[in-house]
């Protein structure tokens, strides 16, 4: 009797699945030098907004009349603003509002969207309707619409996520919804309900995971609109109220003293589109990793 | 064909319905009473309550939004209490600047895109095609409110060509309409260009893909019109998407932009409002642009019927 035995352990083999999985969305990831490019980006923004508040010397809201809009010299790198406060401090200070704001309003749409698409995607009753109230709210353009909510909120950085989530919600809920549509229609969704899964187990333990990707890549979009949205209304004086910085109404006093301080409007502008820039690249790379039949190159 | 375009329409009553819901629910919601506010300080609580009975705030609320919308309906949207003034002359009066600049942006948008979209298609994969691209990823990163005062530095305090801020009415001369329009215009097109370069280019090279290109090719027609020809009118309907929804962007563009050169459009008046708390304004302001944004994707779509006679109804 020959009896080959062959020791086959299947949590290891699912281990080194996963392992070489993993590695292959490694080596796709470091090939893309665009995504690299982004991650990096925000990475250091990401740094810059948590330590940079311990390594400048300066109260971003001291004000020194005596300095006011000096430029750039080797004591205020960036120069100062028109109330003499240290202009490179304001804006690491502002680049903690904004990515703040913008990861707070990405993280809490993708929440209230995630739970709006699945709902919609599996109670059909209830995904006319939920479509239609999102068809609504989508109706009002992005920039408009917050500009409506915060009048009605009032200028606070609070506000700003919120009238954020409203206004994007609904996108990550369309999206969410679109790919719940195809996921409950294969077959272990209809295995496990035959076994008489509960709804709720099979939405969130079956269905969501299956739509993460989409949602993250989404997500990703959502907090670079957010910094971009977030800048505007500061800008319009509806957002971050002074004298908090935030790089939109850093922009706004700039603009006020246009014709004698251009550094005022150059440098937090910079912030503003590296952020927006590395957020969308690590988007695109993102969509790109997961899905690579979408990718426009 | 007719009843498509009526299911078409008909599809817009709920959207319609969410979108005035919302924009009730607004007002509703603000913090403070309007008519306490209306009256003044030294106005007694039997007065406030007299307005208000008067007013119809004490009804209930699905009563109020029928009042409303009925009152909407007729093209009433209410009075500004500040300016003393329907909404609506107010924005009909504020809505000439508001149009021109993304009007103008819009076609600033198209004459770069197309070409700048076109160019990179047709030579996929050269350093043209990639400076196209980084023009995009670039484009789309700049708020345009940002691209303005880059401009307004560069164009208007550094180099001088161009008017910094204010608006002429056309009656006082074209180029004098124009010169102030053109900074705002300039801004927002070139952003919104951005995309719609990103659009015609991936919609070119899909067309540009297909078997009817690579017979047309082995015909030997002439490689300009398999471009302009056979593949741009295939490549168009997206383009066109893209064109028709970023209107809306452009339009709300606008109002964001105007504030910036001073131009007393609709921005000037929302930002007015904020600030003096007359909410009925900015209430009717985004009812109007929501519902210009609904009638302007319900127009694409039935322009799809003439473009392409393969949609199917």
């Amino acid at each position: 009797m020959n009896v080959v035995e062959v020791n086959v352990n299947p949590k290891r083999v699912k281990h080194d699945l996963k392992k070489q999985e993993r590695s292959l969305l490694l080596r796709r990831f470091l090939s893309n030098k665009l995504m690299v490019t982004g991650s990096i980006i925000i990475v250091l923004l990401l740094l810059l907004a948590i330590l940079g508040p311990k390594l400048t010397p300066f109260d971003p809201y001291e004000m020194v009349v005596k300095e006011r809009l000096e430029a750039p010299s080797s004591h205020h790198l960036l120069g100062t603003d028109n109330f003499g406060r240290d202009l490179l401090t304001r804006i690491i200070y502002g680049a903690k509002v904004s990515m703040w704001v913008g990861f707070a309003s990405a993280l809490l749409s993708s929440i209230i969207g995630l739970a709006i698409g699945l709902t919609a995607s599996y109670y059909r009753y209830l995904d006319n309707i939920l479509m239609r109230i999102c068809d609504g709210l989508l109706a009002f353009p992005a920039i408009l619409f917050a500009i409506a909510l915060m009048a009605v909120l009032g200028a606070k950085t609070e506000n700003v996520i919120i009238a954020l989530t409203i206004v994007f919600s609904p996108e990550v809920a369309r999206i969410v919804r679109s790919r719940a549509l195809v996921v409950r229609e294969e077959t272990y969704i209809e295995a496990i309900r035959s076994q008489g899964a509960s709804a709720a187990r099979i939405i969130w333990k079956h269905i969501a995971p299956n739509t993460i990707s989409p949602l993250l890549v989404k997500a990703t979009f959502v907090f670079s609109e957010a910094v971009i949205v977030e800048a505007t209304l500061s800008f319009l004086g509806a957002g971050v109220p002074a004298p908090d910085p935030s790089w939109g109404n850093i922009l706004s006093d700039g603009k006020d003293v246009i014709y004698t301080a251009w550094w005022m409007t150059v440098f937090p502008g910079l912030f503003i589109i590296l952020s927006v820039l590395g957020l969308n690249l690590l988007g695109d790379g993102l969509r790109d990793l997961i899905d690579p039949q979408s990718s426009t190159k | 064909m007719y009843i498509y375009i009526l299911k078409r329409i008909f599809s817009l009553v709920p959207v319609l319905f969410v979108v005035s819901i919302v924009a009730f629910l607004l007002i509703y919601l603000t913090p403070g009473d309007p008519v306490s506010v209306m009256l003044g300080q030294e106005a007694t609580a039997e007065q406030i309550e007299a307005l208000r009975e008067q007013m119809g705030f004490n009804d209930p609320l699905y009563l109020q939004y029928f009042h409303w919308l009925i009152n909407v309906l007729q093209g009433n949207l209410g009075d500004s209490y500040f300016m003393h003034m329907p909404v609506t002359t107010a924005i009909v009066e504020h809505l000439g600047p508001t149009l021109s600049i993304a009007v103008l942006a819009e076609l600033i948008a198209i004459l770069i895109a197309l070409p700048v979209g076109i160019l990179a298609a047709k030579h996929r994969g050269s350093l043209m095609d990639q400076f196209v691209m980084g023009f995009t990823l670039t484009g789309m990163a700049i708020p345009s409110f940002l691209f303005g005062l880059i401009l307004m530095l560069v164009l208007g305090v550094k180099l001088g060509w161009l008017p910094v801020a204010g608006y002429q009415p056309l009656s006082t001369g074209f180029w004098n309409y124009l010169q102030y329009l053109l900074m705002p215009g300039l801004a927002l097109g070139i952003i919104q260009s951005a995309l719609i370069a990103r659009m015609t280019r991936s919609s070119m090279l899909e067309v540009l893909n297909a078997d009817f290109i690579k017979t047309a090719r082995s015909k030997g027609v002439k490689e300009r019109s398999i471009i302009y020809v056979h593949a741009l009118r295939n490549a168009l309907l997206p383009i066109i998407t893209v064109v028709g929804q970023t209107f809306g962007l452009l339009l709300a563009g606008a109002v964001v932009i105007e504030t910036i050169f001073n131009i007393p459009g609709i921005g000037q008046l929302v930002l007015n409002s904020i600030q003096s708390r007359d909410y009925a304004v900015i209430q009717g302001v985004i009812l109007m642009v929501a519902f210009f944004y609904v009638i302007i994707n319900l127009v694409i779509d039935l322009l799809y019927m003439l473009i392409d006679p393969r949609v199917g109804y």
